[in-house]
């Protein structure tokens, strides 16, 4: 590769859940621009027209193996919009459980399986921590997989006990949960919960989960960091790791970023240049210019979903959803800053576009936060007392169902006429990252991340691409649907 | 690069994700609580390349698939999770393997005749699935079969290397256990014709039917029925549930542990069965014709099935008809009163 200007089409890209390829033109050794395609279609919006709102239920969670129940809930928020009842306190208990069991799952199979691997790669032989990258990360059979990957299966029993099954379970209603917890049960998901804490506390953080969620800024994250040898927990290494390769100088985003609020645990808002306002859902709208869709610029609750796979101008089968007309992160590192953990909000300070060291900090901040938060909502729990409300007759009109996925903010703007579903518009958290650009031109999330990436001589696949790709924790599968 | 040559004696899967949600190897990941590969490796079975476990990515990763394609790689299984898509108008470019520039279509239909197995895993890859559901906007089809018709992408007289058509893991996600068992069968050579039922599952789990197991059993016994979501009751009768004629040994065998869908309180939604995305009516009603279920048991006569169901009701003990309509067991089974010494 010469120094001059390059084209690079680059996929398949694994380790994201879905399909991803990435057009970078390259200028001088680094990324000029860049164009990120979702390329697959499955047109979950147009077959749920026409259904019976509860069907939603069935297909809505098909749409992303690895988010099922965040889709879940946001359809059931969707109908529960439309009917009176409300929701006992056990149904709520649980619904906070099983997403956030999700939640933390996803975080933690981002992290061992998706993004770590990448660091374990032989362009990185030369550096002094290899040795350590490649025995606990390496692809297949790195130690933090070996040992994470069973207590992540053993933490899945929390929904075979709270949801039958994951991924796609039918538990997740408008008016609850469709399963009780007896108070046998109860000790037992206090067991489950144990029993990843300690798994947790040994091999990724090799600390208590209260003093990560204590970590209170950057000076607090270096010292924790050089307390102890890089080799102690998997987020250490990771953050010497991070330092080596400069990673809180790699993948600035745009910037704003939203977070719908989550478990009543972390707050909703849109941050954006060192201050807060509230979200509101009424302000997002989807751009197709772009897009290989028919349309122009429309709110979800009035959008169509038409391919037009011949349109020239398109690129992607995402469309670009915006708020207020502009572009936005979604996210763990969304989450913490809108919610105001005085460590994102450092780190935001920082870097105000986030980078790929925020983002997985912030993932895993997060993670360290969800754990003892279940903990209370398990306890809360009281056996005998409804987990959900009968279901009430749904009326006419429209509703919006919000939730936060591990990813980030997703809606389900749901409108019934006749009884049947007529309206079906999902903005999930990857359309919101990987976003081609707006008619204005402007490019989405991680077009504008990718910017500035390094590409070395001879790289088809730049890893620094990679990584930052990887930083988002994209689900290709949610982003088109 | 060219990925190095495998040793003989280990079984070589390639994994494509076509039209997925992803959730097959999702649910795969938790497998014996141990993880996909490390249950894999136990029988010889090594991955040449899994979209979401393999360390390459863009031009190592086609290297792999074009290696596998041209033969130089021996291919052993060939894994496909999610349907084909053939639209829009037979382009296949509603999915087109990144970086690739051709559609997944293409790259399926190159490799699936070089392999010794082919293997649909989850009903999407075997039957279409949920993206064929209403009026399949984007032309999904599974392996071998479109729904219930036989043919799907690669065509009804389509036999992998070892002569056996397209093995489907149904199920929607498939149980982890039906895929790694089914993949060390293949493996170990223990899989002919006769292992398969007639529309290719596995008959290690299809041969069992979702309701055998079920937690509820007892409610089903008296047709004491659940009213809502959440009540203990059986499921049948109001609240949509097919466990009754689908294949899987979803009960006997648990979920993540613990559970089942029954046993979570929701209707079994025949997941392993070809065109379960479009059911007659809504998925949690059950759908009746003069007041009677019309998806019974299909190997019971339907008039001695109305005649016990009317017996049993009329024996119902009051517990199971009260705690039928709780989430609690509200009345404890009755004990025969205590003597004194
Ligand atoms: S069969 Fe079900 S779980 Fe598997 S890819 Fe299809 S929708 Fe997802
Ligand atoms: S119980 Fe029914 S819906 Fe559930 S996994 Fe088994 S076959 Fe599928």
């Amino acid at each position: 590769m010469t120094l001059s200007s390059t084209r690079l089409i680059v996929g398949p890209f694994n380790r994201v859940e879905g399909d991803l390829e990435v057009t970078l033109d390259v200028q001088d050794g680094r990324v000029a621009e860049a164009r990120v395609n979702a390329p697959l279609y499955r047109g979950f919006e147009q077959i749920l027209l026409g259904r019976p709102p509860s069907d939603a239920l069935v297909i809505a969670p098909r749409i992303c193996g690895i988010c099922s129940v965040s889709q879940s809930v946001a359809s059931a928020r969707a109908l529960a919009g439309l009917g009176p009842a409300a929701m006992p306190e056990n149904g709520t208990l649980a619904t906070n459980l099983i997403l956030a069991c999700e939640n933390a799952a996803d975080h933690l199979t981002h992290f061992m399986l998706f993004f770590a691997p990448d660091l374990a790669r032989s362009c990185y032989g030369g550096r002094p921590w290899f040795a350590a990258a490649r025995r606990r990360f390496a692809a297949g059979d790195g130690e933090c997989a070996r040992a994470l990957l069973p207590a992540r299966a053993r933490f899945l029993h929390l929904m075979g006990l709270l949801a039958g099954k994951w991924p796609h379970s039918l538990a997740l209603q408008p008016g609850g949960v469709t399963k009780a917890v007896d108070p046998g049960e109860k000790i037992r998901l206090l067991s489950i919960l144990a029993e990843f804490r300690e798994a947790l506390e040994t091999h990724l953080f090799a600390d208590s989960l209260e003093a990560i969620a204590a970590l209170d800024g950057l000076p607090a994250l270096d010292a924790w960091a050089d307390a102890a040898p890089p080799e102690a927990g998997d987020f250490r290494l990771f953050l010497h790791i991070a330092r080596d390769l400069d990673f809180t100088g790699l993948g600035a985003g745009p910037g704003r970023f939203i977070s719908s609020g989550s478990f009543g645990l972390f707050a909703p808002g849109v941050w954006a240049q060192g201050a807060s306002t509230p979200f509101d859902p009424a302000q997002v709208s989807e751009d197709h210019a772009h897009s290989w869709m028919e349309g122009a610029i429309l709110a979800p609750a009035v959008g169509k979903t038409i391919p037009a796979p011949d349109k020239p101008e398109g690129y992607s089968w995402c469309k670009a959803p915006r708020l207020d007309g502009q572009v936005a992160e979604v996210g763990a590192l969304a989450r913490q800053v809108v919610d105001g953990h005085p460590l994102a909000r450092a780190l935001n300070a920082a870097r105000p576009g986030g980078s790929v060291h925020d983002r997985v900090v912030a993932r895993l901040l997060e993670l360290a936060r969800l754990i003892p938060a279940m903990e209370s909502w398990i306890r809360a729990i009281r056996p005998a007392e409804p987990f959900c409300a009968p279901p009430s007759p749904l009326g006419e009109g429209a509703a919006v169902g919000l939730v936060e996925a591990a990813r980030g903010t997703l809606g389900h703007w749901l409108g019934l006429h006749n009884g049947r579903i007529a309206q079906y518009q999902i903005v999930a958290p990857t359309t919101w990252n990987f976003s081609p650009r707006d008619a204005q031109g402007n490019p989405g999330a991680l077009e504008i991340a990718l910017a500035g990436a390094p590409v070395l001589p001879g790289e088809t696949t730049p890893v620094a691409v990679q990584h930052v790709v990887r930083s988002f924790d994209p689900c290709m599968v949610c982003t088109v649907h | 690069m060219v990925a190095p040559s495998p040793p003989p004696d280990t079984y070589n899967v390639l994994w494509l994700q076509a039209a997925s949600c992803g959730g097959c190897t999702m649910a795969a990941l938790a497998a014996d609580d141990t993880g996909l590969l490390r249950s894999m490796a136990r029988f010889g079975i090594r991955l040449l390349w899994h979209p979401s476990l393999s360390e390459e990515s863009g031009a190592e990763a086609l290297a792999v698939l074009e290696d596998c394609a041209t033969g130089k790689l021996r291919l052993d299984c060939l894994c496909v999770e999610g349907s084909v898509l053939l639209g829009p108008n037979g382009s296949g470019r509603f999915q087109m393997l990144s970086g690739s520039g051709a559609p997944m279509k293409d790259w399926i239909a190159r490799l699936a005749p070089k392999a010794r197995h082919v293997v649909a895993v989850g009903s999407c890859a075997a039957f279409g699935g949920m993206p064929a559901a209403g009026h399949n906007p984007t032309d999904a089809r599974g392996l071998q079969y479109s729904g219930w018709d036989p043919g799907g992408a690669l065509g009804k007289a389509f036999r992998a290397g070892s002569g056996l058509p397209v093995v489907n893991i149904a199920g929607c996600a498939p149980h982890p256990g039906w895929m790694i068992e089914t993949l060390a069968a293949l493996a170990l050579g223990d899989v002919s014709a006769e292992h398969l039922d007639a529309l290719g599952r596995p008959r290690a789990y299809a041969d069992h039917l979702a309701h055998h197991g079920c937690g509820r059993n007892e409610f089903y016994e008296f047709k004491a029925s659940a009213a809502r979501p959440s009540d203990r009751g059986c499921l049948m009768e109001n609240l949509g549930c097919r466990a009754t004629q689908a294949p899987g040994d979803c009960n006997i065998r648990r979920w993540n542990g613990y559970g089942s869908c029954t046993d979570g309180g929701y209707a079994c939604i025949n997941c392993t069965s070809p065109a379960f995305e479009t059911p007659s009516g809504p998925f949690q009603e059950t759908a009746k014709v003069a007041g009677i279920p019309v998806g019974l048991p299909v190997d019971m006569p339907k008039a001695w099935f109305v005649a016990l169901a009317a017996l049993s009701k009329s024996a119902t003990p009051q517990r199971v008809r009260t705690n039928a309509h709780a989430d609690h067991v509200i009345v404890p089974p009755a004990r025969k009163p205590l003597k004194s010494p």
